[in-house]
């Protein structure tokens, strides 16, 4: 490999090490998503940024979507799988509706996807979802999968994307349990935005969801827009 | 591409024939870990953990990767233990040699410089070493000089390098440099105590999520009275 | 429209729509990325009146611990369980499936299941796949027949013996039951091996970590002791890094988007 001549002005810091995971599908469009339990309430970040490698295309990508009142799921990953694999759950959850006549719980879902992701086990989608809501009895649910659906439900917090490593990072220190939904807030978006800020693939504005039993708080953040 | 594979230098392809038999010669390893460093107004605080490891063999659970240079300079590493280990014997040797000539202890800066050159030196065959050089400059501010393996120097407030890196940095850019937040002051420096406690949870952090972050921590603090030492547990699975 | 989502729902087994697109991406010179494979210290053990089953809780990715207290004893009959190393995934899927196998067949046979029944079952599935599924299991339990403690590796071949240890850290918690092991231990001394082949593993292997779970499988009797030793608890901070409400800036508060549940997404009023 003669990259040798471009050494001296990229490997400032250990991630020269990690440059050809840029050229994994998984780190394609960049995206970096986190979700943590709260008191009474669960919070779901993402970023906005949609990439092609290191050419940004739009700054106000979906990545997180309302699957019902009071589940979201947020999908990292390759964005055109992102779109299929929303597609294909919007779908199911309607089916879902209309056949059991009620709504679906967050750990109905949450196993749906890890079915909808290990039926393709050998021609995955490249997503790794994470699933965030409040239950029938308001009690708080975060999960996260990988690309082929295993399942791991931790009950502090969750995080996906090409800026996972950072988000473990800051939300280690950062957060504590029984946090109100207004602290909830502040925690989850200062995670978020000092990871996407050390991360080039991610980043470019971030959306905040808090949800509430009485409902749910959506805020777009102030952050770096480089 | 990693690091191993970007610095192959020419006479380490062996001929094909030897390939064969042989593999390609490996010059480096990684043996994981994660060294930090704060400055502040009047001390420095620098922090690494004491796991040196290879895969998911951990050699050692005490190699301590933080080392005291001079009276008030210390130089923290990650990256190759080896090659760590060889860069501070030379530094140590040169700077002793550079006290003897000029009959005074080498400043924090030219320490800085110094090491700069030496990893330059080697250019196309690097240490593979991460370093933070951290010490009181001649003001008697907290100075830590952050490198790449190649010698690329710049002075910063605070830097994290090695396996977890990527968590803690962003963790500084928040406790230390009070990134994003609305009514903080982004110059501001911290006082000791602050700093150190910043450290510590750095660590505990790291040490929950990185595998190769763990075992021991290795604690200094320089300031106007001298290097102060302490050792602190961290997990060990 | 029924026949169609009918046939969409009931469709089973493996899809594979996307393989085509994923190899295309590959040949484009993206790398596919591999699944969550956990670095694992897995064991099992006979003992006078049944077996001890153990694990530790860490599952990776790369390097970094993606869940620090995840369940690798599954659940598989009412006197059987089944460790799990390797892609987690599969052995998650391959359990449960088996799992479910197994009690439409106690219910057709009206007997409980045995364990070479099981064994049976995952090892044919998993030769079935040629080692593609990448599970590799200890499975316990006790039936009509005894105690019974079998390995199951990726390619569908089996073993039976009185101590078996796997994953990543097996060589590690080997140490502990060439050493220790002996036929006929109380079931206190098995428990008390088990944990300490875990801890081994735990503390030598850096894929392993955590927390050792531990199940008893006896007579007409199974005790899940989750979080049996708990050595790795994370110390308190040295200080809280709570932020004083309005620290982050937002734009002005924009109302929550509301689920597409039958509006945009698909019309089915009709």
């Amino acid at each position: 490999m003669k990259l040798r001549a471009e050494l001296a002005i990229k490997c400032a810091t250990h991630e020269s090490q990690t440059e050809s995971r840029n050229h994994s599908i998984m780190q394609y469009n960049g995206s970096a998503i986190v979700a943590m339990v709260g008191k009474n309430c669960v919070a779901i970040a993402a970023d906005k940024r949609l990439g092609q490698q290191a050419l940004t295309v739009d700054m106000d990508f979906e990545k997180v979507f309302r699957m019902t009142d009071r589940t979201f799921i947020g999908l990292s990953g390759l964005a055109a799988d992102v779109k299929t694999v929303h597609d294909t759950l919007r779908m199911r959850v309607n089916l879902y509706k209309h056949r059991e006549e009620r709504v679906i719980e967050p750990k109905t879902m949450a196993h749906l996807v890890s079915h909808m992701l290990y039926e393709r086990r050998f021609g995955p989608y490249y997503i790794e979802p994470i699933i965030a809501g409040l239950d029938k009895d308001n009690k708080p649910y975060i999960c996260a999968t990988d690309l082929i659906g295993c399942l791991s439900l931790p009950e502090d917090f969750v995080v996906t994307g090409t800026a996972s490593d950072n988000l473990f990072g800051m939300c280690e220190s950062l957060w504590e349990p029984e946090l109100e939904p207004e602290d909830l807030f502040e925690t989850i978006s200062q995670a978020l935005l000092n990871a996407v800020d050390r991360d080039a693939m991610s980043g470019w504005g971030a959306v905040v969801h808090i949800i509430t039993p009485d409902g749910v708080i959506t805020r777009d953040i102030k952050g770096r827009m480089d | 591409m990693n690091f191993a594979e970007m610095h192959q230098p020419e006479f380490a392809q062996a001929p094909a024939t030897e390939r064969h038999s042989h593999g390609r010669w490996e010059p480096y390893v990684d043996n994981g870990g994660t060294s930090l460093a704060i400055a502040g107004s009047d001390y420095v605080v620098v922090a690494s953990d004491a796991r040196q490891s290879n895969g998911y063999i951990i050699n050692s659970r005490y190699s301590p990767k933080a080392f005291q240079l001079t009276n008030n300079v210390i130089l923290a590493t990650s990256g190759y233990a080896a090659d760590a280990k060889r860069l501070v014997e030379v530094l140590e040797q040169n700077s002793q040699m550079y006290f003897h000539k000029h009959e005074k202890p080498m400043s924090t800066t030219a320490t800085a410089q110094m090491l700069s050159n030496t990893l330059y030196g080697r250019r196309f065959f690097p240490y593979y070493v991460f370093p933070i050089l951290a010490g009181l400059d001649t003001e008697g501010r907290g100075a830590v000089f952050a490198y790449d393996p190649v010698g690329n120097m710049e002075r910063v407030v605070y830097r994290a390098f090695g396996s977890a890196a990527a968590l803690v940095q962003p963790f500084l850019d928040s406790a230390v440099g009070f990134k994003n937040q609305r009514n903080a002051d982004a110059t501001r420096l911290l006082d000791r105590e602050q700093a150190l406690k910043i450290a510590i949870d750095a660590f505990t952090g790291a040490a929950e999520r990185d595998i190769h972050t763990g075992d021991w921590l290795d604690i200094y603090i320089v300031d106007g009275n001298g290097v102060q030492h302490q050792k602190r547990e961290l997990k060990h699975d | 429209m029924q026949l169609q989502t009918e046939q969409l729902q009931s469709a089973a087994g493996f899809k594979f729509d996307n393989v085509k697109r994923n190899q295309l991406l590959a040949d484009k010179g993206l790398k596919l990325s591999t699944a969550k494979k956990t670095g694992t210290t897995i064991v099992g053990l006979v003992f006078k009146d049944g077996v001890v089953l153990g694990a530790d809780t860490r599952a990776t990715s790369g390097p970094i611990v993606a869940d620090k207290n995840c369940e690798k004893i599954h659940y598989l009959a009412p006197n059987m369980y089944c460790c799990g190393a390797g892609t987690a995934a599969d052995t998650e899927f391959t359990t449960n499936m088996v799992s479910s196998q197994i009690a439409l067949h106690s219910l057709d046979t009206g007997r409980e299941a045995r364990v070479v029944t099981a064994m049976t079952m995952l090892k044919q599935h998993l030769f079935r796949h040629q080692g593609y599924i990448g599970a590799s299991l200890i499975l316990g339990g006790y039936d009509v027949t005894g105690p019974h403690l079998f390995s199951i590796h990726p390619h569908g071949s089996t073993d039976k013996l009185p101590y078996l240890t796997d994953g990543s850290g097996s060589l590690a918690a080997m140490s502990m039951f060439e050493s220790r092991w002996r036929p006929s231990m109380s079931r206190e001394e098995a428990i008390e091996l088990v944990k300490d082949a875990i801890e081994a593993g735990i503390f030598n292997d850096m894929g392993s970590g955590s927390n050792v779970d531990v199940c008893v499988i006896t007579q007409g009797n199974v005790e899940y002791l989750r979080g049996y030793s708990r050595p790795n608890q994370r110390v308190e901070k040295e200080q809280s890094y709570t932020f004083a409400r309005g620290t982050t800036e937002y734009y002005v508060p924009r109302a929550a988007p509301q689920p597409a549940e039958v509006a945009s997404a698909m019309d089915t009023s009709a």
